[in-house]
């Protein structure tokens, strides 16, 4: 079932501006967290379990101790790049309750020592800027930015870049490029951007959801915000439902809720006279499920993980059977081959093969061989890059073609879908 | 190639202090290229020219090249002209799943004009591009900054036809 613990107040217009947010609790816990020792905050933050919400999962505190021991200047910076096909809870959370984040991002900047915070927002997220841009305005009016915050001697300013359209700076280290004034390019690892990051500092980049989420450690304590979720996979979490289900749309539920559930009662199930074929739960880098796989699979990292799949930023995509495998393969590897940024030669060059191969494919020209070639391909991309991107191309490939091979077998046999016949020639390329 | 003015490019008074304030907003200038960008598209009808990229260099003392490569990194920085109204429509994949390529189609066939052309009024461009966020009101279109969601081919074209 749905739990509202960080959406509880999202219905509530009000909720967005400074006056609405401060009648239901707001920034009721940075007064608190300003009263602890910052470690005491890291300590908290490491014992509730809060993984990173943004992908990959990682222990928020764990990254947060990584920040060497010492004076130097150091940035916080809130990952709102949010492209990963099929997620939309960044966005709803933004439009809706920015002080949350922007209280969660001092509570956070308190705690890593940090003076100076970016929210780096995708720059198609034009609403959701301004509503950021008015947010931190009311915060510094109130005193909640600034110098000596609430009199406690710690100063911070906070500040909104706009990125300018690239998937590949939601990848930190492509994000804090472009934050640089540079193409969005990633850097390799290490040094880690706790240890340089932005302008070479120290530099902690979290996720909207995550920064959002220290809150209510703050309100709840470690053992409170445990309440929801698996002893591995703590809390509630955002999931943005997409595809073919009745009602798609965000839920918040606590991570170990079963995926089917998602779709069957968040989701309304599937529409009239069609069946579930297959999901892919933690968008579109995330490895594709069957309807057999979904029936096992809880929202945590470890089942997922188990299924050979990922939670990744919480984007369900549901697939029914009315749709063509192959060519849903078709419109990843298009976007995977225009977002490569062009640094590593396996993914330049092998997400523009995956993309001619399926396509060829789709177009009637495919030969058998072809779909051990895309395999071969896929296989030679991971783990040889700088970052996750080659790889996000590589995992939808290899899970599709091996779990939906008759699809793809059938296509290149009879020169169309087995599922849709002759529907790609009907459409404009 | 890119396009070049007819004659050299200038900004307005205020779009040259939007510039000069965004050099001093973050620690580094070169953070405010993207912005300058921005700026730059706005106030030429919404695509940059070679001039645009060495006035830009000029104005804020960064080499063309650097600015350059920047701006050919990012779609949102477009290389040739739009539509007054330029229709961006998702085609990525849960877009995709709810017709969304189909509406992109339609929207060209109904406005007269292929892909990253403008119509011969000046009035519409229409682009195919990755995922918006905008999944679970699919399939959708941005008209110029704007997200317009939970379309059908009909309510969109209803709605464009709507825009002078």
């Amino acid at each position: 079932m749905e739990v509202k613990y960080l959406t509880e107040f999202y219905h509530l217009d009000e909720f967005r501006f400074l006056d609405g947010y401060k009648k239901h609790g707001g920034y009721v816990q940075l007064d608190k967290a300003l009263k602890m020792q910052p470690q005491q905050i890291i300590d908290e933050v490491k014992a509730s379990g809060l993984r990173g919400r943004g992908g990959a999962g990682f222990s928020t505190g764990m990254k947060w101790s990584f920040l060497p021991k010492n004076n130097e200047p150091r940035y916080l910076v809130c990952n709102a790049d949010e492209g990963e096909p099929g997620t939309f809870k960044d966005r709803l959370m933004m439009e809706r309750a920015p002080h949350q984040l922007i209280e969660g991002m001092i509570i956070s900047s308190f705690a890593v020592g940090s003076k100076k915070s970016y929210i780096y927002v995708r720059g198609e997220y034009d609403f959701p800027i301004k509503v950021l841009e008015q947010a931190i305005e009311e915060a510094y009016k109130a005193g909640y930015l600034g110098k000596n915050i609430l009199g406690s001697g710690f100063d911070h300013d906070m500040d909104v870049y706009r990125g300018a359209g690239a998937y590949i700076c939601g990848e930190e280290t492509g994000l804090i490029s472009s934050l640089e004034g540079s193409k969005g390019q990633p850097k390799l690892k290490p040094p880690f951007p706790a240890v340089q990051g932005y302008l070479r500092k120290p530099t902690i980049v979290n996720n909207v959801e995550t920064l959002a989420a220290v809150k209510y450690i703050i309100r709840d304590g470690a053992q409170g915000y445990r309440k929801y979720g698996t002893e591995k996979a703590a809390g509630t979490k955002l999931f943005s439902l997409s595809g073919n289900v009745k009602t798609p749309g965000n839920y918040e539920v606590p991570l170990g809720y079963p995926l089917m559930d998602l779709i069957m009662k968040e989701g309304g199930g599937m529409k009239p006279g069609r069946k579930l074929k297959a999901v892919i739960p933690g968008g579109s880098s995330a490895p594709v499920l069957t309807a057999e796989e979904v029936a096992k699979a809880t929202l945590d990292y470890e089942c997922l993980a188990g299924l050979g799949t990922m939670l990744g930023s919480g984007a369900v995509i549901v697939i029914d059977d009315s749709q063509c495998m192959v060519d849903m393969l078709g419109v990843l590897m298009h976007f995977y081959h225009h977002e490569s940024c062009g640094q590593c030669t396996p993914c330049r060059e092998g997400t523009g093969w995956l993309n001619k191969i399926v396509h060829s494919i789709l177009e009637g020209r495919g030969r058998l061989q072809d779909i051990d070639l895309l395999i071969k391909v896929a296989d030679n991309m991971k783990g040889r890059t700088i970052c996750a991107l080659s790889d996000a191309a590589a995992l939808p490939v290899l899970s599709f073609v091996s779990k939906f091979r008759d699809e793809f077998e059938f296509y290149v046999r009879e020169g169309r879908s087995k599922v849709r016949g002759n529907f790609y020639a009907q459409m404009h390329h | 190639m890119l396009e070049t003015n007819k004659e050299s490019f200038t900004l307005s008074p205020e779009g040259l202090a939007e510039i000069q304030k965004e050099l001093k907003r973050y620690e580094t200038k070169e953070s405010a290229i993207i912005p300058a960008l921005y700026v730059a598209q706005r106030e030429n009808k919404g695509f940059i020219t070679t001039d645009i990229i060495h006035y830009l260099s000029k104005i804020m003392d960064i080499p063309a090249s650097r600015i350059n490569e920047v701006f050919k990194f990012y779609t949102m920085f477009n290389q040739k002209p739009v539509g007054k109204y330029h229709v961006q429509v998702c085609t990525n994949i849960s877009c995709a799943l709810e017709g969304g390529r189909e509406l992109a189609d339609h929207i060209c066939h109904e406005l007269g004009v292929k892909y990253d052309e403008v119509t011969s009024d000046g009035r519409f461009s229409v682009s195919r591009v990755e995922c918006l966020g905008s999944c679970g009101t699919a399939p959708m279109m941005q008209v110029n900054e704007k997200y317009i969601e939970k379309l059908t081919p009909e309510s969109a074209m209803n709605i464009l036809r709507g825009m002078k």
